[in-house]
């Protein structure tokens, strides 16, 4: 049998064992993580600055403090969510209890990725926890030494049957993804993402796919430009422009392409200065083939801003494009890099057939200070999540739940989400076996003229 | 030039349209619906007796139509597939479900149930806006074919072995499923009970429909005193329901096909008849029956029943019980009798399953407010009620930001200086978010 097999096979008998079902286990696991990030905060932060030029901030605010967030609510929360929940009962079951019990499912397998290697992999771990499972965790290769830090440093602080680390690239994901789960959560692309409820199809495993897309930004003539701006630009190049929901192109009326511009560039400067380059601030591409891509959709388009990159050190300026093709190529596929395109609408309506013509996007924002034009624009659209007048803070929301929809995904967590992603909810009827002849109706043989009930 | 293209293409342009969005529609729809059961109900009954004995279509359903922060909108185009044991239930209620959620609906009927699948093909189209509802008919085939096509959710009730073909096609398109598939529903009959009772329900719930019902309880695990005072119990109970001649009976039906019967009297020969056994081919009729001395590795324990037949195995106790149904895959409904409320909970408490019942069959399914649905290999999502409404709408995160209060922003800005560092820091430990 292959190490993996043995592995999952490992973490089968560990649930079966069921030390994770008393909250008293599974309380403890979590403080344990907690204290895990706490202890090991410079050699998290020291992995994400390897991988993708995070620093201390940037490592903790928009990665690392989310995922306490989500440790410290699922641990005040869990026992109210863990108990049953008493249901409205029927008149001829008034007498009997009747609730939804929640159940872990068993063995959970979660799929990282690169972009936020530490959010992704461990904040849907936290709900995979909570709910009683056991969880195989597969950070994503490419963001080497997150994956090599969590294989190290898990075991030292958490059960390491019930949760083993597995390292990989894809022969091993291709290995481990014909072993059995109980539910299979993925984050990454929309073809991987086939291919992992495919394989998820052969045991009937039910899947959560956070997957991606090209999230829309809706830029209104009616609204403060300086702000709409300053705040897409802060989500847009943010992680150099490799995160799932930020502004992945704009629209708005020509009118107003140019003050987007300037204003754009304004607020680049006011983070990055001059030179982006030379930011602590500013992020590199994880990998040479990824910025060969970005680079790639750059060529041919009129470029406003930025437009160079440095293979060597993976870096690429923030560009701005104007007046793109909606045939060309950067408008094809997700971004995912720091190339912000403007595409040009007449109108509401034409910026809400632009969108209806694509597929649903995982966000979708809108800057307007028209309530109509908002509640237009959310309305004749569908996406994920939605953001008006600002960007990615939805995601931050623990009470809002996180996910796609069509192919930027199925399935959410986050929160009290993440609890009942990861559990079964077991509908429950306990009744009697006194007052039988309470039951005479219902038995044949049926009378012969049939009353109405 | 395939013909379901077009059908699918007229639905998604009438979605597209906006048109089962106001509430107005939706509820037009539904009322509709209700006329199309009110008026046709002696053609349904006929139809529901012709492919499968069923006298009574009963159906309860409610629909909640919600307004919330978190927005939930409709998906697009809806594929219900139906299975034939329940052919107008088990179509008609996902129906309610996806309709009021807003979506454009295809429904695929079950060929074998052929009766009601032509009244569903030829009546029920009249009754709803042509351009938002489409039935598609078909075999194996032909499903296969309709299942190449997109769609935004796929609603499939049957068999664990189609399941995994149906998820696998959707895989495809990342269209995401609900699948209400089986298993073999254990029912787990405690020492300490009055084993008339017991039976009295069992067999009410395991003879139903002929046996033709994916929550049936479809064995019983108890000791083998237990065994003793049961079998009797059983006899008393089929005597009481269906006469001494159960095949004359008015209130037992018949197996839905040639095909089903001819496996279910091979069942039989399973383990010893300790009630019933008899068969009419020419008749589809086989005597409600149960079998002791089952071996586990005969067909009877291997398979879904789904057939008017009780197998009854022995263990020695709880313990026995609980492994014996913890080594097998998750079942869609588990049974537990038992006076004492302590052994019913151990049970829930030590399996899994899609639903749980203690000390009684399917009554839990009368619950609007339980959601419906397995788990593992007997299923994935649920519905009824709301959670119908749920399952067919797409739960939208919105947050509505104003553009005033930029300067709270400002932390969140880039150049991280120590010192923006430590205000934020600060400002953390008061509780104040920083987005």
């Amino acid at each position: 049998m292959s190490k993996i097999s043995e592995v999952v096979k490992r973490a089968r008998a560990a649930f079966k064992s069921g030390r994770t079902r008393p909250l008293q286990y599974r309380l403890p696991q979590l403080e344990a993580l907690r204290r895990m990030i706490q202890e090991r905060e410079a050699d998290f932060v020291g992995a994400l600055a390897a991988d993708l030029h995070k620093n201390e901030w940037t490592a903790y605010y928009e990665e690392m403090v989310y995922v306490l967030e989500e440790i410290d609510y699922m641990i005040q929360k869990l026992p109210e969510w863990a108990a049953d929940e008493p249901v409205e009962k029927t008149p001829r079951t008034q007498h009997d209890e009747s609730y939804i019990h929640s159940e872990p499912l068993g063995v959970v397998l979660i799929m990282g990725t690169w972009n936020y290697p530490f959010n992704l992999t461990i904040q849907p771990m936290v709900g995979a926890i909570a709910a009683g499972n056991a969880v195989v965790l597969k950070p994503s290769e490419l963001s080497e030494n997150m994956a090599s830090l969590l294989a190290t440093v898990i075991p030292q602080y958490m059960d390491k049957d019930m949760y083993p680390v597995i390292n990989g690239g894809v022969p091993e994901t291709t290995e481990l993804l014909k072993e059995r789960f109980d539910h299979i959560f993925y984050t990454g692309s929309t073809g991987v993402g086939k291919i992992v409820m495919t394989a998820a199809a052969k045991h009937l495993t039910p899947v959560t796919l956070e997957l991606g897309g090209k999230s829309p930004c809706y830029v209104d003539k009616d609204c403060d430009l300086d702000v709409a701006c300053r705040r897409i630009a802060w989500g847009k190049f943010m992680n150099s422009g490799q995160t799932c929901v930020a502004p992945d192109y704009i629209l708005c009326d020509p009118s107003i392409q140019n003050q987007i511009v300037e204003k754009l560039k304004k607020s680049l400067k006011e983070f990055y200065g001059d030179d982006a380059k030379k930011s602590r601030d500013y992020g590199r591409i994880i990998s040479p083939r990824h910025f060969q891509r970005v680079m790639g959709l750059i060529e041919g388009q009129k470029v406003v801003h930025g437009g160079t990159g440095d293979a060597a050190s993976r870096y690429i300026a923030p560009t701005i494009l104007v007046d793109v093709d909606p045939q060309t190529q950067v408008m094809q596929e997700e971004i995912f890099g720091p190339v912000l395109p403007i595409v040009c609408v007449r109108s509401l309506d034409e910026a809400i057939q632009f969108i209806g013509q694509r597929e649903k996007p995982l966000a979708l924002y809108v800057f307007s200070n028209n309530d109509k034009v908002i509640k237009k624009m959310i309305a004749e659209t569908s996406s994920g999540g939605v953001t008006a007048n600002d960007v990615i803070v939805h995601i931050t929301v623990h009470s809002l739940p996180f996910g796609g929809v069509g192919h930027s995904g199925m399935g959410s967590y986050h929160g009290k989400k993440s609890f009942e992603t990861f559990s079964h909810r077991r509908s429950c009827l306990v009744r009697s076996l006194q007052n039988e002849d309470l039951n005479k109706a219902r038995y044949p043989p049926s009378p012969a003229k049939m009353t109405r009930h | 030039m395939d013909p379901v293209e077009d059908t699918l293409r007229r639905l998604r342009e009438a979605f597209n349209s906006g048109r089962t969005r106001p509430a107005e529609f939706r509820a037009a729809q539904l009322k509709s619906l209700g006329h199309f059961l009110q008026d046709n109900k002696q053609l349904l009954q006929d139809a529901l007796a012709q492919d499968g004995g069923l006298r009574v279509g009963e159906g309860r359903w409610a629909t909640q139509l919600d307004a919330a922060f978190i927005r939930k909108e409709p998906l697009g185009l809806v594929l219900i597939i139906a299975p034939w044991n329940y052919p107008l239930n088990l179509m008609l209620v996902p129906l309610v479900g996806a309709l009021s959620a807003g979506n454009c609906v295809v429904l695929k009927p079950s060929e074998i149930s052929k009766s009601t699948e032509k009244v569903l093909a030829e009546v029920l189209p009249r009754y709803l806006d042509p351009s938002c509802f489409a039935v598609v008919l078909g075999g194996p085939q032909e499903t296969g074919q309709l299942l190449e096509h997109k769609f935004d959710y796929i609603f499939f009730t049957g068999s664990p072995r189609v399941g995994k073909i149906v998820m696998a096609a959707a895989a495809k398109h990342l269209t995401p499923v609900t699948l209400e598939l089986g298993g073999k529903n254990p029912c787990y009959v405690d020492d300490d009970c009055d084993p008339q009772i017991v039976a009295n329900r069992v067999a009410f719930f395991r003879y139903f429909n002929t046996g033709q019902t994916c929550v049936a309880p479809d064995y019983v695990l108890c000791s083998p005193e237990m065994q003793e005072r049961l079998l009797p119990a059983l006899q008393s109970a089929i005597t009481r329901f269906f006469g001494d001649d159960p095949q004359s009976s008015p209130n037992l039906g018949r197996i839905i096909s040639q095909k089903q019967f001819q496996r279910l009297q091979g069942l039989l020969g399973c383990g010893r008849v300790a009630v019933g056994g008899q068969s009419d081919e020419s008749d589809r009729y086989i005597a409600p029956t149960v079998l002791v001395d089952v071996r586990e590795t005969e067909p009877v324990m291997q398979e879904e029943i789904f057939g008017p037949i009780l197998p009854i195995v022995n263990v020695r106790g709880l313990d026995e019980a609980v492994d014996f149904i913890n080594r097998r895959e998750k079942p869609l409904a588990l049974y537990a009798f038992s006076n004492s409320n302590q052994v019913v909970t151990q049970v829930l408490a030590r399996t899994s399953s899609g639903a749980f019942c203690g000390n009684d069959g399917f009554m839990h399914m009368t619950l609007t407010s339980l959601p419906f649905g397995g788990v593992g290999a007997s299923g994935m999502g649920r519905y009824h009620g709301k959670f119908s409404f749920d399952t067919f709408s797409h739960h939208r995160a919105c947050l509505l930001r104003c553009a005033g209060m930029e300067k709270v922003n400002d932390l969140r800005y880039p150049p991280y200086t120590d010192m923006k560092v430590q205000l934020l820091s600060w400002s953390l430990s008061q509780s104040c978010s920083l987005l």
